[in-house]
């Protein structure tokens, strides 16, 4: 496909050494990240994960230059976003959709009206292109009936469908996920998750996920990256079981992986043994 | 009908008429210019995206200022001003004056709080989407914001019926005019009475249209 193989060897996303110190409001700094360089290749799902207050949220936050780094670069499909212009970090933002924990829908826009926003805001579509498009991607989070309804009247798994369709509809590269199914009971962050692979395998879109939840993990990212205080302490594939891990996170994301594939291999040998054994 | 009431009936349908000349001029100046104020507030706050503590400050301070005249004070005190803008100090024009300067920051401060109301994340969410000052002002704030901000025009609606009716002390015309030159200075009750009634309705009128829109607007 690519003919230079630096180039396709170059991450989509590139953090080199950004650092972000935030000014408590008692008067104290808080180094929220630090220093941390980090790549993430296209087409992946990309897990953050940590603690409450390990920086994975700023971090993410600093893909799409929502928090400016202190120090050091962000560079997103090859271009340097801390030297952008107001103007061209905009016209960049429309390639990189977000998701977060509370949706953050318009409540006064109907669903139509909500995912429709961003195509509004640059360039001069038409309002055919607009239509089309935004049915588009109701269909791929399977909303298409609910286009005229508003917010209030949607669950919150169909609330952030709707967020991830109005992400989705300026066709980003990539979707950056700050905690999206911490506010959604375990049957719809399924669902949802679903949604999440289904939109990273078939149409391409290189997926940054910040979670604190182990399951997610487990069943979305190929590759995750560790934060502690701030830093960053561990990456591995998770696939990868032969490497040992040194977080303590890492370690519990192996157990936890182990307890999954033993329930799994569990409920298989009962649906094995059938009704009968269960009646004896 | 009374002969007293009967007398002022022409005079009546004129003061009605001034009263809202007086009020359409006020709440356009308070929309018009107290609106983008209120919305500039807003965004020169603490964690948006003009912060600016010390332009905060001065507009803050300038909006208290004015605010902290006793209506009738500002009146008298802007006389000058008014000879200059409207070329006369009395009528119902030259009174729409110091209601306009009372008005505006009045909706300024109600417009930055009604925006207040709206969630910091929705506003965060249309920055990633690459939204630009403007559009979040008109996309985002005004939109989710707006059964707050006609709630507050019925605020300030109904507390400038009764400023204009201060007016009415410097001859500015009006409901207010007639209940002070025959309810008051020439002791004819009915006509205060009906003024006042007058007022009355006016005041269920307007909150009930403001409360009615503001329902109808309201999604959340």
């Amino acid at each position: 496909m690519n003919s230079n193989p630096s180039l396709s060897a170059s991450p989509l996303i590139r953090l080199e050494a950004v650092s972000k110190t935030f000014t408590l409001p008692d008067g104290r700094a808080f180094e929220a990240v630090k220093s941390v360089s980090l790549d993430m290749a296209e087409g992946r799902v990309f897990g953050l994960i940590g603690k409450s207050g390990a920086g994975k949220s700023t971090l993410l936050r600093m893909i799409n230059l929502l928090e400016r780094p202190d120090a050091g670069r962000v560079l997103v499909d090859g271009r340097d976003l801390t030297r952008l212009s107001k103007r061209e970090l905009r016209e960049t933002r429309q390639g990189i959709g977000m998701i977060f924990q509370q949706f953050n829908l318009l409540q006064n826009a109907s669903v139509y009206e909500n995912v429709a926003f961003p195509l509004k805001l640059h360039g001069n579509r038409g309002r055919a292109a607009i239509e089309a498009r935004v049915r588009e991607c109701l269909e791929v989070v399977g909303l298409t009936e609910k286009i005229h309804n508003y917010p209030a009247q949607l669950s919150g798994g169909q609330k952030q469908r709707v967020a991830i369709a109005r992400a989705l509809a300026p066709h980003p590269k990539v979707l950056l996920c700050d905690e999206p199914t911490s506010a959604l009971d375990t049957e719809t962050t399924r669902s949802v998750l679903d949604t999440l692979r289904e939109i990273n395998q078939r149409l391409g879109v290189t997926i940054v996920i910040v979670t604190h939840e182990l399951s997610v993990v487990h069943a979305l990212c190929d590759h995750v990256a560790v934060l502690e205080n701030g830093q960053l302490v561990e990456r591995f594939d998770v696939d990868d079981h032969a490497t040992p891990r040194v977080s303590t996170l890492g370690r519990e994301l192996a157990q936890e992986q182990v307890r999954e594939d033993i329930l799994k291999e569990h409920a298989a040998r009962i649906e094995a043994a059938g009704p009968t054994s269960q009646a004896a | 009908m009374s002969e007293n009431i009967l007398a002022i009936l022409p005079e009546l349908w004129v003061a009605i008429g001034q009263t809202f000349l007086m009020l359409g001029i006020g709440l356009s100046a308070a929309i018009l210019v107290g609106g983008p104020l209120g919305v500039l507030l807003f965004l020169l706050g603490p964690g948006q995206s003009l912060d600016n503590r010390p332009a905060y400050l001065v507009l803050s301070w300038i909006v208290n200022t004015v605010r902290s005249f006793p209506f009738i004070i500002l009146l008298v005190a802007l006389v000058p001003v008014t000879r200059v803008i409207a070329g006369t100090s009395i009528g119902p024009l030259a009174a729409s004056v110091p209601l306009s300067v009372a008005a505006i920051p009045y909706f300024a401060r109600l417009v930055e709080q009604s925006i207040r109301e709206v969630p910091r994340g929705v506003i965060e969410a249309a920055h990633a989407m690459g939204a630009s000052e403007l559009q979040i002002v008109w996309r985002v704030l005004v939109r989710e914001a707006r059964s707050g901000l006609i709630l507050a025009l019925t605020v300030l609606a109904v507390s400038f019926l009764s400023y204009s009716a201060i007016a009415g002390v410097v001859g500015g015309g009006g409901i207010g005019d007639l209940a002070i030159r025959y309810g008051y200075y020439r002791f004819q009750t009915d006509v205060m009475l009906l003024t006042v009634a007058l007022l009355i309705v006016l005041v269920q009128i307007i909150q009930f249209g403001g409360n009615a829109l503001a329902h109808r607007l309201d999604r959340r």
